[in-house]
């Protein structure tokens, strides 16, 4: 059996990188990446032989992430995700700022932010972010381009605000 | 794709994110050139990519914490499967000893609380995890131990506080996170003089309060008990009556 550690840790950073752009908080990021690292080991031999490690484990990630995340909703725990774009409006004359990206995209629905973020800072293919997704591989191009409108609305409206400020 | 045919809105997307050919792209920047709005928007999506992958950089650049090593998650995931193995094990022989005598049913009260074991289990293998480490040792070491409290009472659920050992000759060297069953476990760190090391084990563990439970594993004894929804755990290489007023002192501090 191959040991799986060398194969796994190289990707490590950017896991990292992804979890905490979702979560935004550096404590929580790093107990999905390690909730993600565990259920790689214990799943290694499931995997399929010829697949890519890095798409992987990025799809385990984002499951548990989606997973957890509905569970927390259940509970009440965190806002909805509905209410968080639609509180966009009242939103934009509070604290974003034009070159905070990372806080902007937190407005978009969880699909979109993590179609952002793989394809955009993680550089998967659009197949494999599909693919993680779970998504038709036929729809991503389109669904990124709605992600990206979306992006551009939230920061022109703040654009547009600091004009008639000044 | 080719340099032939309309420029579509997929273009677009490819050729923000840099995916484009030769030929597809020079056709894309052309297109942009005579559609002044386009090219505005283009610009914009490449920016706020550019923006993105910047803000991230950071946090791709940090060193790996200790507790996402490979090695420390399989560490983690040995302890739990032996544990679960010996208490398949203990069940299984339970199941021969009572179906043969009726034993079971009558002595079922010398066993100890599991919940107890379990702690005090965790305790030990984390004791021994840790306890060989040279260079780390613990995570957060004592010199920042109001951070290293913090960040433990708020990862456990419970406001944590590192006793004072000195009494006994031991001193608080640091402290790690652990995973625990279903949550987190922290395990803080103390030596002596000659380097003999001690920790104290807690993690949520369900159950009703318990007495001191002791269990020897080697050269390393454990007391070990349940005090208001959390296991505790003493574990140290020493004989059991140089372990009982630490232990003592431990839920007096907790308590």
């Amino acid at each position: 059996m191959a040991d799986p550690g060398p194969l796994i840790e190289p990707h490590i950073p950017a896991l990292r990188r992804y979890a905490f752009a979702l979560l935004r908080d550096r404590d929580r990021a790093d107990d999905l990446v390690q909730d993600t690292l565990e259920r790689a080991l214990s799943r290694w031999l499931l995997r399929r032989a010829d697949g890519d490690v890095r798409a992987w484990l990025f799809t385990i990630l984002r499951n548990l992430h989606v997973s957890r995340w509905r569970s927390e909703r259940r509970r009440g725990g965190t806002v909805d995700l509905d209410e968080t774009t639609v509180g966009v409006a009242a939103r934009q004359e509070t604290a974003l700022e034009v070159h905070d990206v990372l806080s902007a995209i937190d407005q978009l629905p969880e699909e979109q932010k993590s179609l952002l973020l793989l394809v955009g800072v993680e550089d998967f293919s659009y197949d494999d972010a599909a693919r993680i997704l779970g998504m038709p591989i036929g729809t991503v191009m389109s669904r990124l381009s709605r992600a990206r409108q979306r992006l551009r609305a939230l920061v022109a409206g703040k654009v547009t605000l600091l004009r008639r400020v000044k | 794709m080719t340099g032939d045919g309309p420029i579509v809105e997929d273009d677009l997307q490819a050729y923000v994110d840099g995916r484009l050919g030769d030929a597809r792209r020079a056709a894309v920047e052309s297109y942009l050139a005579q559609n002044p709005d386009v090219r505005e928007r283009v610009a914009l999506d490449i920016r706020q990519r550019n923006a993105l992958r910047g803000q991230l950089e950071g946090k791709f650049a940090e060193p790996v914490p200790p507790r996402l090593w490979i090695a420390n998650i399989r560490a983690a995931r040995r302890t739990t499967m032996t544990r679960r193995l010996a208490a398949i094990a203990a069940g299984l022989l339970l199941f021969t000893v009572g179906a043969g005598t009726g034993w079971f049913a009558a002595h079922h009260e010398t066993l100890a609380p599991p919940a107890t074991a379990g702690v005090a289990q965790n305790a030990a293998a984390a004791y021994r995890t840790y306890v060989v480490e040279v260079a780390h040792p613990v995570e957060v070491a004592s010199s920042q131990e109001a951070h290293l409290l913090q960040w433990l009472s708020r990862r456990l659920g419970k406001p944590l506080a590192a006793p004072d050992l000195t009494p006994f000759g031991y001193k608080l060297m640091g402290g790690r996170l652990l995973p625990g069953n279903d949550s987190a476990a922290a395990q803080l760190m103390y030596d002596d003089a000659s380097g003999k090391r001690l920790t104290l084990y807690v993690r949520a563990a369900q159950g009703s309060e318990t007495a001191f439970r002791f269990n020897r594993d080697g050269d390393a004894a454990t007391f070990a008990w349940i005090d208001q929804g959390f296991g505790f755990a003493v574990t140290a290489p020493a004989t059991r009556e140089e372990l009982l007023p630490i232990a003592e002192a431990v839920y007096r501090k907790f308590n």
